[in-house]
């Protein structure tokens, strides 16, 4: 059997006195796509955010591909250069967009391109042209950011993270910023990536489509899995009663209840 | 009651074009050098190395907080005691001016680069922009144009502050002016022309801007 695209052993992080991941151990294999769910503050975007490392952990091990790396003390931190050959392999897609209002759709998505692989302008645009075609947006080339909604800002950023041409594409809350109406089309992206084979790691709390699209789905709590398994068998039969305590929140249809509807 | 006359000033034209020429070039000096030590201490002070930052920190509230009267005569009177090495009034205003002005220039770009939303800093990150690629590419264009209003403001200040060479005898406008106030025991009509000479040249500016700075409000 092939191995894992993405292995994660024993990962601790804390902020000051805050421990908010505590030995989390992870696999994902090569086109599959994980789901992360669980309370805010169960530390789900920041075991995301270690995954390109983003945020440094302070003790435990990540691979993603062929590179590897170990965390703690006594380990010396990978320097400016590694980090960011990294990161380069490896699409992160933000809560808020994070676009770069400064430049058109089309020079969001070549900047990387142009910047970190020194492609050609030409080439650059043509695989942005490409992309944007891919996630709708062909006729939003030149326009800047600022003219977009949020769903066209999400599926641009989609585009930018995938003009990498990256191994894995990391989700964190995608769509948790993103009117309800808008949020479809940006999980209709996702959902396309994930038929054609993408490694996938989605932060989110879109239970439906965590059931739908993903192969697997952890649910997270006070920085520990406190559930891991098969889409299907976690979110419809969850053996853990923290994890029905925290499904129970979501309709049948996998959207949050506000205030007023729940129980 | 004082009799004002104007019209002898005329004479003098040519001094005072010829000091309003060295204010100009002087204020040019200063505010292009000022910048790129502005630039270098901020970059300096946003450091991840702290001698760097204890570096410009130190620089940048040494030249904010004394005196730019007193930092210009002591480049020129007791640095070449300290060093051993002459330098000219020029060199002396140049040099001081410029760190002076540098100083206060560090602190507005340092303030812009810092009010970009850290987002960007990330996204740049995660894309696989080494740090340096992220501010050259997206952090300092964006950045950049928060400045504007506020360096712009401060080479205004900058512009006035070359009136105090006159001190270490560098033949500028006001210099000049002086000469022509002994000359002509009329210091009156020539230190309210000299006002004006400055007033014409900087109120354009300030409405420069106060347009852009109207421009930014819209566009943010």
């Amino acid at each position: 059997m092939e191995k894992p695209k993405i292995e994660i052993s024993g990962l601790n992080k804390k902020f000051g006195d805050l421990a908010v991941l505590k030995g989390i151990s992870l696999s994902v294999e090569a086109g599959s796509v994980v789901a992360i769910i669980g309370p805010s503050g169960s530390g789900k975007s920041t075991l995301l955010r270690c995954i390109n490392l983003l945020v440094t952990p302070d003790g435990g091990q990540i691979r993603v591909g062929e590179d590897a790396f170990t965390f703690g003390p006594g380990t010396k931190l990978p320097g400016t250069r590694d980090l960011a050959r990294f990161r380069s392999n490896t699409g992160m897609v933000f809560q808020h967009f994070n676009l770069f209002p400064h430049m058109s759709v089309l020079g969001n998505v070549m900047e990387a391109p142009v910047t970190v692989r020194k492609k050609s302008k030409a080439e650059a645009r043509e695989l942005a042209l490409a992309l944007l075609a891919k996630v709708g947006l062909s006729d939003k080339a030149d326009e800047f950011p600022a003219r977009l909604s949020g769903g066209q800002k999400q599926r641009v950023a989609i585009a930018r993270a995938l003009a990498m041409q990256p191994d894995v594409m990391l989700f964190d809350e995608a769509t948790s910023a993103l009117d309800p109406e808008l949020v479809g089309e940006v999980l209709g992206v996702m959902k396309k990536l994930a038929t054609e084979g993408m490694t996938m790691v989605i932060v989110t709390h879109e239970i439906a489509f965590a059931r739908e699209v993903a192969d697997r789905v952890i649910f997270m709590r006070d920085g520990i899995v406190a559930e891991e398994g098969p889409a299907h068998q976690v979110i419809d039969a969850p053996r853990e009663t923290a994890t029905q305590a925290f499904l129970s929140h979501f309709h049948r249809g996998g959207h949050h209840q506000t205030a007023e509807t729940a129980p | 009651m004082y009799q004002w006359d104007f019209a002898f000033l005329w004479s003098y034209r040519w001094l005072f074009l010829k000091g309003l020429g060295v204010t100009v070039a002087f204020t040019v000096g200063i505010v292009l050098l000022g910048l790129v030590i502005g630039q270098l201490a901020a970059l300096a002070k946003l450091s991840k190395w702290a001698p760097l930052r204890i570096l410009s920190h130190t620089y940048i509230e040494l030249f904010r907080c004394t005196p730019v009267l007193v930092q210009l005569v002591w480049f020129y009177y007791a640095l070449p005691v300290l060093s051993g090495i002459e330098i000219s009034a020029v060199s002396a205003a140049m040099l001081a001016l410029s760190l002076y002005g540098g100083s206060f220039y560090a602190e507005i770009i340092r303030g812009g680069i810092v009010s970009i939303d850290p987002g960007q800093t990330e996204a740049g990150a995660a894309l696989g922009m080494t740090p340096f690629q992220t501010m050259r590419r997206i952090i300092l264009p964006q950045a950049f144009k928060r400045m504007v209003p506020p360096l712009m403001n401060q080479s205004i200040i900058q512009f006035k502050n070359t009136s105090l060479v006159s001190v270490l005898a560098v033949p500028d406008l006001l210099y000049q002016g002086q000469v022509a106030a002994h000359d002509s025991y009329r210091p009156l009509e020539v230190y309210t022309a000299i006002a004006v000479a400055y007033f014409v040249i900087l109120y354009p500016l300030t409405i420069l801007v106060r347009k852009g700075e109207e421009a930014l409000a819209r566009n943010d």
